[in-house]
């Protein structure tokens, strides 16, 4: 069954669209990469394929009941934001309200996926510990396992790795590609070309709004298409680990 | 919410709101007793319960039903109201600072309530103020709801409210400063003070129908706001309607706030400070906080109008500046402790 179907999606700011005309599917065992530079709208992508956002054309998640879609996916934003100093296990368990009938304390079940969540993203040993006071990198990591504990078929992340260490991004990326394994799906935004070619199964490129390219990594990022839509003189070095990227010179 | 002096304090927080729930209710009702059995005649618990089942002294009878009960029952709706709202408002704003009175609700029931005074309805027919202040309570939310727009923003709430705290609080100056007797003008100031005395069962009549709406409306928030925790995207995503949490919050607080500044006039800081100080036991989780705040708020009330009766009993000292006097400080505590976390 396919987890995520988008048709002819357009989401207008006024008259100018911001996302024009994109199509694409997301298939279990898929790790879909979203890239495109900065206001190449893969955010308000993202946001109008849930529902979040008015626009045109088709999103099969955006006809849903708001109830039905966070069933079936969850979504990371790219704000960080935890406004109380809650209790990790506490933050981790809203990812279960979904799935609770309203005025329900959790049940067995949601306490197996809190508990499966805090154990995938190493987070046992915090978890009665207040989540403002954690950092930067460890609060990222909470509110992946509050995602993953929504226990859905496809998780939409935008910018997951955003100012985390480097161990920590490909510790983020190694989760979604083994969620990917699993037989979910999950569409990513991400920024930092090398560890998309590496971690994601297939990627979609993003310019001013329109889908340039759709496909394997190593077909995706040429070098051309590096000048072209990122106005990037890069390197493409061919590695046993991937395609690694060296940003030589911004072109004119 | 010092992260800095209690790294590991949180965990100290109540497993189970059980413990919690039940250490407030004992002290809502502790208050509540001792608010019937303190006041100017001095009768014994037992007349004094004999008196409120109707039995005994007439005298007795007449003052535990019709001059404590009301009084005990507005204090204790009046503090419920407010820090159930303060609550509902902190949690939806994700703000510390924020109180009911932001949207303009106090600000308008009091204005509505200075026009029944000043124009003699109040004198003519006794619920004419609170009626008014309830009037003018939901003419402000309406107002709000106008000018924020369906969709509006948190922000764009906010900056609504301000403007009509300040349209309300301008017009309610204005009409002191023409008050042409100045009885009238002292009568209002004195009602703007905030006070549950010498009010009947028929001001708790009237409030009660209106609170437990505000109540039952606000009541409903706990999971929103919970899932508001994560930011209003999140929120959105795991399936909180935000446009419906917001209508909800307005009309809630609304008939809560609207309805006690209408039978109590305005009683400041229960809002702010309530949520504040139960935060850390209820562990920061918002759809707890929700309830623990409507008890504490009632304990509150309760605790200030004891203190009104005890402290200089024959001076008439008002509710709400008691309320002010203990809340300052807890607010500049609060300021101090929001510094610290800053920094």
């Amino acid at each position: 069954m396919t987890l995520l179907t988008v048709e002819n999606l357009t989401v207008r700011r006024g008259e100018c669209p911001v996302v024009d005309g994109v199509s694409f599917r997301v298939e279990p065992g898929e790790c879909v990469g979203l890239i495109g530079p900065n206001g190449a709208g893969k955010t308000t992508l993202m946001r109008a394929a849930l529902g979040l956002l008015p626009h045109e054309g088709q999103s099969d998640l955006a006809r849903l009941s708001a109830r039905d879609r966070a069933a079936r996916a969850a979504w990371l934003p790219q704000q960080r934001e935890i406004a109380w100093p809650v209790e990790v296990e506490t933050l981790v368990a809203l990812g279960r309200l979904p799935h609770l009938p309203r005025g329900t304390a959790l049940r067995a079940e949601d306490r197996f996926h809190v508990e499966a969540a805090l154990t995938r993203m190493g987070l046992g040993a915090f978890r009665h510990r207040a989540a403002t006071e954690l950092s930067g990198g460890e609060q990222a990591r909470v509110l992946i396992a509050r995602a993953l504990a929504q226990d859905t078929a496809l998780l939409l992340a935008d910018e997951p790795i955003a100012g985390l260490d480097p161990a920590a991004q490909i510790a983020t990326l190694q989760t979604f590609r083994a969620l990917a394994e699993e037989g979910r799906g999950v569409l990513t935004s991400l920024h930092d070309l090398s560890l998309a070619a590496r971690f994601c199964t297939r990627l979609i490129l993003l310019d001013q709004g329109r889908k340039v390219a759709d496909g394997a990594p190593a077909e995706v990022l040429t070098e051309d298409r590096l000048a072209q839509v990122f106005h990037l003189r890069a390197k493409v070095h061919r590695t046993e680990h991937g395609p690694l990227f060296q940003p030589l010179d911004v072109l004119p | 919410m010092s992260a800095r002096a209690a790294p590991r304090a949180l965990a100290a927080a109540p497993r189970s709101g059980a413990a919690l729930a039940a250490g407030l209710g004992a002290l809502v009702l502790t208050l509540f007793a001792a608010s019937l059995v303190v006041g100017h005649a001095a009768i014994a618990p037992g007349a004094a319960l004999a008196g409120l089942m109707g039995k005994g002294d007439p005298l007795y009878q007449m003052v535990m039903q019709d001059i404590r009960l009301p009084r005990a029952l507005l204090a204790a709706m009046v503090g419920a109201s407010l820090g159930l709202s303060g609550a509902a408002m902190q949690g939806y704003l994700r703000n510390p600072l924020a109180e009911p009175g932001l949207i303009g609700v106090s600000g308008a029931a009091a204005l509505g309530a200075v026009i029944a005074l000043q124009t003699g309805l109040a004198a003519a027919f006794a619920l004419a103020l609170p009626l008014m202040a309830l009037v003018f309570a939901c003419g402000a939310v309406g107002l709000i709801l106008v000018l924020a727009g369906p969709r509006g923003a948190s922000l764009t709430l906010i900056l609504a409210g301000i403007a009509v705290s300040a349209l309300a609080g301008a017009l309610t100056s204005l009409l002191l400063n023409l008050s042409p007797n100045p009885y009238a003008a002292s009568e209002i100031v004195f009602w703007m003070m905030g006070s549950v005395a010498d009010r009947s069962m028929a001001h708790v009549a009237l409030a009660l129908p209106v609170m437990a709406l505000g109540w039952a409306l606000l009541a409903t928030l706990g999971r929103g706001l919970s899932a508001l925790t994560l930011g209003e995207d999140a929120a959105q995503a795991m399936g909180v309607s935000l446009g419906g949490l917001r209508l909800r919050l307005l009309v809630g607080t609304a008939a809560a706030v609207g309805a006690a500044t209408a039978v109590a006039g305005a009683v400041g800081f229960v809002g702010l400070v309530v949520p504040h100080l139960l935060r850390r036991a209820c562990g920061a989780r918002p759809d707890r906080l929700l309830w623990a705040s409507a008890l504490g708020g009632a304990a509150m009330v309760l605790a200030a109008d004891l203190a009104v009766r005890l402290i200089l009993p024959e001076r008439d000292l008002k509710l709400g500046v008691v309320m002010a006097i203990i809340g300052a400080p807890l607010f500049l505590h609060l300021i101090y402790k929001t510094r610290r976390e800053i920094l």
